[in-house]
């Protein structure tokens, strides 16, 4: 049975439109991933699916309860963490679990097992307020008190922005270990390279849908031929990859350019071309596409 | 359900006792506004600058002038001969008080028994116009006493009239504890609820509490109810100060009047509601608060200004003011000891008030965001 | 107004006259920190660190939340004293010279400092004037940014109506409006879309290009690898130090999370 099923969502704020015919089907039991940049969409989606925001047009489902003529019955089964830290910061770690415990009509000692591997990493600091944790043990918190209910369905708006690396990793291990519980987790973030860690991504931009798929078949989506280009002068590197008549797009991915032309050539021929341009170090090398590689293409 | 209530009062608690800005907005601000306006609006005066209008000269009159000027508080400034000279001298400013003695003034009192004095303030500052007065009055009620020694029959009469120049209703202008009970219980009510409101949606709780199976009504109460228990303690410490430090006597029910304090507490809070509902950020809160509650409370209710003084379209606007009938009320119970049936009115026009401001409120209150 | 042309009177010449100078010692660093140490009490927010940014390098400041960041870049920029340790930037001394510092130095940070109330053409008067600059040259200045950018159509627009990625390039030229020499970027590129950030980088290799040296800071790794160098800072201290393909090879994996990771947890 779907998780969440949404068909032909559209929503305007004045002038403003956020989603544009939005369609999704999200399997029970999947870790799914919404892909897309600040403002493309996600939180406005979310809110829809949280029951709590209304849509233009169109209708969504989770768990089979329609988000706006059952809200009150979907609001007993999802778990949901906004974008921001939204607990309180001036309760303790543990006066905020047990609040929102006791607002949902449980208690702690009832949902332990769902939240034991993440509380024991902060029940150090339980008696500390939550304003002075740090990044990463907000946000451990606060997956905490989403999951304390033991919802259906969990709703991660962005989880793993403003957390540093470390966190971030481990966020994502704790979430793979919260699918064997059998919870479905639909997570937001704007970081490409977390894609890898979904079973299922939808990558999104202006309010609307690119692609839906297993990461790896949308990184096998990327047709073209993709080369990483390195050189000394990486400005001079960029005008002149764009100048060349096989360029078809260059893109900057950190310590090497992409390149993708519009037919296969040897590396060697790039490399020539780039020695004639007086470029020294020269690196090009024949490579797989990255979800951002798609992203860029399908946005572009 | 009751459980889940009363986490959510604790939680609420937890809030305000950790902060140190709202526990002194709770409790310090009911003392100091007390003290400030007991002392400095009305209370003490040194030195009242005083023109005598002595159209008796005689024995008599002289000493009560001695009497007058005796003690310190009265300072005479000028002797005045004709009453254009009194009202110049007010006029500039000079004096705030003018006592009239008219003519035959010890023949009326030792003949007739009856003599007359004239009290003319310039009521341009109420408070201080009648702190002035009631400050004659008893001076010259001692003297009366003493020209009539201790025969315990009161023969001599010195009868006081009393004239206000410039603002002479005067009413609402001597009771500042009634003033300040309405003040404080707006601003705490009122102000510190949509505070409280906007804070949770400004941090994103908000969403978390709507996306729970709480009911909204649970939301609010758990909110409001704190508040409302900390602001009905406030309104009884500004009366105990208010009775202790300055002798402003509940001379009617203590009852009726805490009832109709729980009445008007209910105004105040729904109002506080309504504005959070509405406001998204805790600044926007708080210059609507400001601007649509504490400025109107302070200036149009009566408390500062007597309404009676003020320009017709004002008046009208004072109309909706919820402190203007909830000063009535105290005044009427605090100070005439009136009793259920002469403030029945103002307590149904707050009750009104509040069935209005209540569905306002909850309609409103957003479940779902549209 | 008087104040103002003074002021730019001193900033030119400098920008000439500095290779003499220094004659004694000539700047080969933009940048050049030799154990500086900032301590708070009996807690040690920076420990001695030592590293040099060429002119011109793209360098990354990377370290994870409260690891020393913040406390070692306010040193840098002259807002903080050291307790311990040397630094210069663009030649001058952070004890002594701090108002020179300020002067050639850009500042971007995490919320682009940008009035959003005020318009595209108004900001930049805004700052261009902040640094002393003459009418004549912000208006040369705007009318650079605004065809650098493609705004022509939006001079007139608040900047609170613009893409957040329009922003942040905004940000950056303004950043640069006084023609400093090295620009220090606060945590520049989180949320923004793909392609925008790509344009981001292109405009800082376009600066680095002319010489002018960036100095970024990030707690995203992939963000790391746009840096020619960078440093990773652990409590307190420098921890790793190179190019993102040297540390990659240093700590034996393929990405600068695995480096961070790894150095974090040892």
């Amino acid at each position: 049975m779907g998780a969440v099923k949404i068909e032909h969502i559209s929503k305007s704020f004045g002038d403003q439109s956020a989603l544009k015919d939005i369609n999704l089907d999200i399997a029970a039991g999947t870790l799914f991933g919404l892909i897309g940049p600040d403002g493309a969409g996600k939180s406005t989606l979310f809110k829809i699916l949280t029951s709590l925001l209304i849509p233009d047009d169109g209708k969504a489902t989770v768990a089979g309860l329609d988000t706006v003529a059952d809200y009150k019955q979907i609001r007993r089964i999802i778990g949901y963490m906004p974008g921001k830290f939204s607990l309180y910061q001036d309760l303790t770690v543990e006066e905020n679990l047990n609040f929102f415990a006791t607002i949902f009509g449980t208690t702690i000692e009832e949902n332990y097992h769902l939240i034991k591997d993440i509380y024991v990493q902060i029940e150090p600091f339980r008696k500390r307020r939550a304003g002075k944790l740090s990044g990463g043990m907000k946000q451990k918190l606060a997956l905490c008190c989403a999951l304390i209910h033991e919802p259906e369905v969990l709703f991660l708006d962005e989880p793993t922005t403003g957390v540093d690396a470390v966190s971030r990793a481990e966020f994502w291990d704790m979430l793979q270990r919260l699918k064997e519980h059998g919870i479905t987790i639909i997570v937001s973030t704007p970081y490409m390279d977390e894609a890898s860690r979904c079973e299922e991504i939808a990558l999104i931009q202006n309010g609307q849908i690119l692609q839906v798929d297993t990461p790896d078949n949308i990184r096998e989506s990327y047709e073209q031929p993709l080369y990483a280009v390195k050189a000394t002068s990486f400005y001079q590197l960029i005008k002149d990859l764009r100048a060349a008549p096989f360029t078809k797009r260059v893109e900057p991915f950190g310590e090497y350019l992409h390149l993708t032309t519009s037919g296969y050539f040897p590396e060697e021929a790039i490399y020539n071309l780039l020695k004639e341009k007086h470029h020294e170090q020269i690196e090009v090398k024949r490579i797989d596409a990255t979800i951002e590689d798609v992203f860029l293409e399908l946005a572009g | 359900m009751i459980k889940i209530f009363l986490a959510f009062v604790r939680k609420e608690l937890f809030h305000i006792l950790r902060d140190p800005r709202t526990l002194a907005i709770l409790f310090g601000m009911p003392v100091a506004l007390v003290l400030i306006f007991g002392y400095t609006v009305t209370n003490e005066f040194k030195d009242a600058s005083v023109a005598i209008f002595n159209e008796a000269n005689d024995d008599l009159s002289y000493q009560l002038v001695d009497h007058l000027t005796a003690s310190g508080h009265l300072k005479l400034v000028t002797s005045v001969r004709t009453t254009a000279e009194l009202e110049q001298a007010f006029q500039s400013n000079q004096v705030k008080m003018g006592i009239v003695i008219p003519a035959g003034f010890e023949d009326d009192f030792f003949r007739q028994r009856k003599a007359d004095v004239q009290l003319i303030a310039d009521a341009t500052e109420p408070n201080y116009a009648t702190t002035l007065t009631s400050y004659a009055r008893q001076m010259i009620a001692t003297f009366q006493q003493n020209q009539n020694g201790t025969s315990g029959v009161q023969p001599y009469q010195v009868s006081t009239e009393i004239r206000m120049f410039y603002n002479p209703q005067l009413e609402g202008a001597y009771n500042f504890v009634p003033g300040t009970v309405a003040l404080i219980l707006m601003l705490i009510c009122a102000m510190m609820t949509s505070l409280t409101i906007a804070k949770e949606k400004e941090t994103g709780t908000m969403d978390l509490l709507l996306v729970s199976p709480l009911p909204p009504i649970v939301i609010i109460l758990g909110k409001v109810t704190p508040y409302a228990i900390l602001s009905f303690i406030d309104a009884i410490i500004v009366l105990f100060l208010g009775y202790y430090l300055f002798d402003v006597p509940v001379r009617g029910s203590l009852v009726l009047l805490l009832a109709l304090v729980l009445l008007y507490l209910l105004v105040a809070l729904a109002l506080g509601v309504l504005i959070s509902t509405k406001a998204p950020t805790q600044q926007t809160a708080m210059m609507t608060s400001m601007f649509a509650l504490l400025m109107p409370t302070m200036l149009l209710s009566g408390f500062l200004f007597p309404i009676a003084s003020m320009p017709s379209l004002l008046q009208y606007i004072s109309k909706i003011i919820p402190a203007k009938y909830f000063i009535q009320i105290e005044q009427a119970i605090m100070l005439k000891a009136a009793g259920w049936d002469a403030v029945a009115f103002p307590a149904l026009i707050l009750f009104i008030m509040l069935i209005v401001l209540l569905t306002a409120a909850w309609r409103n209150f957003q479940v779902v965001y549209k | 107004m008087r104040g103002a042309h003074k002021r730019e009177e001193r900033v030119q010449p400098r920008s000439w006259q500095k290779p003499e100078e220094h004659k004694t010692k000539p700047m080969s660093y933009a940048i050049e920190a030799q154990n500086l140490t900032k301590r708070f009490g009996d807690f040690t927010a920076v420990d001695a660190i030592s590293f040099n940014v060429a002119q011109g390098e793209i360098f990354g400041f990377l370290g994870a939340n409260g690891a020393g960041k913040t406390t070692a870049i306010k040193m840098l920029i002259g807002l903080s004293r050291p307790t311990e340790g040397d630094a210069s930037i663009a030649g001058f001394d952070v004890y002594r010279e701090t108002d020179q510092i300020k002067e050639n130095i850009g500042y971007m940070s995490q919320k682009f400092s940008l009035y959003e109330d005020l318009t595209i053409a108004e900001n930049i008067r805004f700052y261009g004037g902040i640094y002393g600059l003459s009418r004549k040259r912000i208006k040369t200045k705007t009318t650079e940014i605004i065809q650098e950018l493609g705004l022509e159509e939006y001079v007139n627009r608040l900047v609170g109506d613009l893409p957040l990625g329009w922003k942040q390039r905004l940000a950056f030229a303004i950043a640069g409006v006084h023609d400093p020499k090295i620009i220090f970027l606060d945590e520049p590129t989180g949320g923004v879309d793909p392609a925008t950030r790509r344009q981001f980088w292109e405009m800082i290799y376009e600066a680095a290009d002319r010489g002018v040296t960036i100095f970024v800071t990030t707690h995203y790794m992939d963000e790391a690898e746009y840096c020619n160098r960078i440093s990773i800072m652990v409590d307190g201290r420098i921890e790793a130090l190179g190019s993102p393909a040297e540390l990659k090879q240093q700590f034996q994996t393929d990405s600068m999370d695995e480096v961070f990771l790894k150095l974090v947890r040892a």
